[in-house]
């Protein structure tokens, strides 16, 4: 792994500026088991992009696959105008990630885990003073920012999460079930700043299992066993699987892979 | 970019300084690092008595007679020496002291034939390295007990009772008083070294794996080498901190010798502390869990605490013993660290031991580099 510069390069290619992310076939395999199956996805930029699927439906593997952190078995993929197999690096600079687990120290403070991911990623001196000084009084986090981030709540590691994840102001913001654990007053607050994030040209791809969090995407689109069953906003997905509500196009799907499964 | 503001912009810094943060605020584990050399030492220098055979040793016949080389057959003979060449002069025998080759040696002046049929007491002597007192009291008693049948066996004719027709003179060099917690020292030295810098620093990368911030970090820019340079530098500065709260109580406590140049010591240290890191890396690149890699440090700690002659002398050893002992770079570690604190030797003395470090250094930093994957799977 090179030791790269860390300037913040806008999108490379002008041809992909309207696209963030480019999936082509993409297929990844653990042994017999296939997790995503022939993947053909399109994400625009600035669009707030809904994952949703049941449990082990290759939504995560996705993720993963487009933020590097697994190389797909085989078919292609573009984030943010590079390819996820040959510039991973170029791709980890212009993109950030939030995991379930929020990847937080909890034996550091609130402003030392801001200071630690803005250094990771590049920032130095009064640029990351002034970012950090920035993250912390848009998230609110400045009363906590002596605060060990181990001794939070659910709905405060999450916020401390986004700023770590957005320290670079990425491109491209991965968002893997956000919210799983934090109170419905906590979610309100925290999809209020993805909408900001959004119109100010982030691109939002977040996997979900709350129905109210996938009505509030753009566009969705539906796993069910590594296989991409539908794309398109919540009123073309209603209308494809002729269906009153997300919510039950998701119990439907989940009833299907249980029926296969058995 | 130029290359300064790249170095200031490189994601080591904030690295280290986040594991300096969680080191300080750790302060069960911080006091354990520096607790545990004080009591290890305690333990360890108070505690260890064994017994012991084949001591590896020179031979200076200056006598070349059928007389002296019975003497020498009766001293191989009793099992304790093993005679591992013969050498033209004194100052050769301090060579191979020094260097670890011998830790013994019997000198028979010319004389000593003569002397014996003349009807006098025939004066051998044997030098013993008891910077060893393992080895040391056993070659003692050993050469003590050969002098006397061979003197029943050598002498021409009954002698007045009151002369030994061959005395056997030893003289232990380097630690005349034959005490054992001098020796101890530089063993903990090593074996703490080993302790902390495998197990401490394999279980602090498997940490973050198991937390999910490892996750988090593969998908920044930060590259392996940043990584590892920032995980394992802290560990590097305790490994220090430890080698000197161990002399310094060494020195109080058990008056340890420190005859060598402390500049030469501080420097060797360098190459086994990166060692002992590399196999810390490597086993958090291999295993998955704090417990993995806990069980595989004791794994490899266990050889090094018996094999390498922290407690048991090599010597003593049957070969394969030996072989897997030659494996480990605290068996060079020790050689070095005895050498310098005790002997005094100089750097001359030990580049061998300095090379076999390096090297080792290099192939598992290489290897848990070449096993550390910046993804998941």
């Amino acid at each position: 792994m090179r030791e790269e510069s860390n300037s913040h390069s806008a999108i490379r290619n002008p041809q992909s500026s309207g696209v963030a992310v480019s999936t082509s076939r993409l297929r990844k395999t653990f042994g017999s088991l296939v997790a995503v199956e022939s993947l053909d996805l399109e994400i625009n930029r600035g669009e707030v992009f809904g994952l949703l699927g049941p449990n082990g439906s290759g939504k995560t593997t996705t993720i993963r696959m487009l933020t590097g952190l697994m190389q797909p078995t085989s078919g292609e993929a573009t984030v943010v105008g590079y390819d996820v197999r040959r510039e991973s690096e170029a791709i980890r600079r212009n993109i950030g990630y939030m995991s379930q687990r929020f990847g937080l120290y909890d034996d550091l403070t609130v402003a030392e885990n801001i200071r630690f991911y803005a250094g990771v990623y590049g920032l130095i001196g009064a640029e990351r003073d002034a970012r950090i000084g920035e993250l912390t009084s848009e998230l609110g986090l400045a009363e906590r920012a002596g605060q060990l981030a181990g001794t939070l709540s659910g709905g405060w590691k999450q916020r401390l999460a986004l700023a770590c994840a957005t320290a670079h102001r990425p491109a491209m913001l991965f968002l893997d079930e956000p919210t799983a654990g934090v109170d419905p007053a906590a979610r309100r607050r925290f999809w209020e700043t993805i909408y900001q994030l959004a119109s100010k040209g982030t691109t939002i791809l977040v996997t979900t299992h709350y129905m109210d969090e996938a009505e509030r995407c753009q566009r969705l689109a539906f796993l069910s066993r590594g296989h991409l069953i539908g794309v398109g906003t919540g009123q073309e997905i209603l209308e494809q699987f002729k269906m009153p509500s997300i919510e039950d196009v998701f119990i439907e799907l989940q009833r299907r892979d249980e029926g296969a499964a058995a | 970019m130029n290359s300064l503001d790249r170095l200031r912009r490189a994601c080591f810094w904030p690295m280290l300084r986040k594991e300096f943060i969680e080191m300080r605020r750790d302060r069960f584990t911080l006091a354990m690092l520096i607790g545990i050399p004080a009591v290890q030492l305690v333990l360890f220098g108070y505690a260890v008595q064994t017994d012991v055979r084949n001591v590896p040793t020179v031979v200076l016949d200056e006598s070349r007679t059928s007389q002296s080389r019975r003497l020498i057959d009766m001293m191989a003979n009793t099992r304790n020496f093993r005679i591992v060449g013969t050498v033209a002069n004194r100052d050769q025998v301090r060579e191979a002291i020094e260097r670890g080759d011998a830790a013994a040696a019997i000198i028979i002046p010319p004389e000593f034939a003569s002397d014996l049929k003349r009807g006098q007491s025939a004066q051998a002597q044997v030098i013993v390295d008891a910077a060893d007192p393992l080895s040391s009291q056993a070659a003692i008693s050993a050469a003590t007990l050969a002098g006397a049948r061979s003197g029943a066996e050598l002498a021409p004719h009954p002698m007045p009772t009151l002369t030994t027709p061959v005395e056997v003179r030893v003289r232990p060099w380097y630690n005349p008083e034959g005490r054992n917690s001098p020796y101890i020292v530089p063993g903990i030295i090593g074996i703490l070294l080993t302790m902390t810098m495998v197990s401490i620093t394999g279980a602090a990368i498997v940490r973050e794996r198991e937390r999910g911030t490892l996750e988090q970090l593969v998908v920044t820019p930060i590259g392996k080498t940043s990584l590892m340079l920032g995980k394992t530098i802290p560990f590097a500065v305790v490994g220090y901190l430890q080698v000197t709260v161990i002399l310094i109580l060494g020195k109080l406590l058990f008056d340890v010798p420190m005859r060598g140049s402390l500049m030469l010591l501080y420097l060797l240290i360098a190459p086994f502390i990166i060692a002992s890191l590399g196999m810390g890396l490597f086993i958090s690149a291999v295993t998955k869990t704090q417990i993995q890699a806990m069980q595989l440090s004791f794994f490899f700690i266990l050889p090094n605490i018996l094999l390498s002659g922290f407690i048991f002398p090599r010597s003593a050893m049957p070969e394969p013993a030996q072989w897997v002992g030659a494996a480990l770079p605290l068996t060079y570690f020790l050689t070095v660290m005895r050498g310098v604190l005790l002997k005094g030797v100089e750097f001359a003395d030990v580049w061998r031991q300095a090379l076999v470090l390096t090297g080792f250094a290099v192939l598992l930093v290489g290897m848990s580099v070449r096993k550390f994957s910046k993804t998941v799977e």
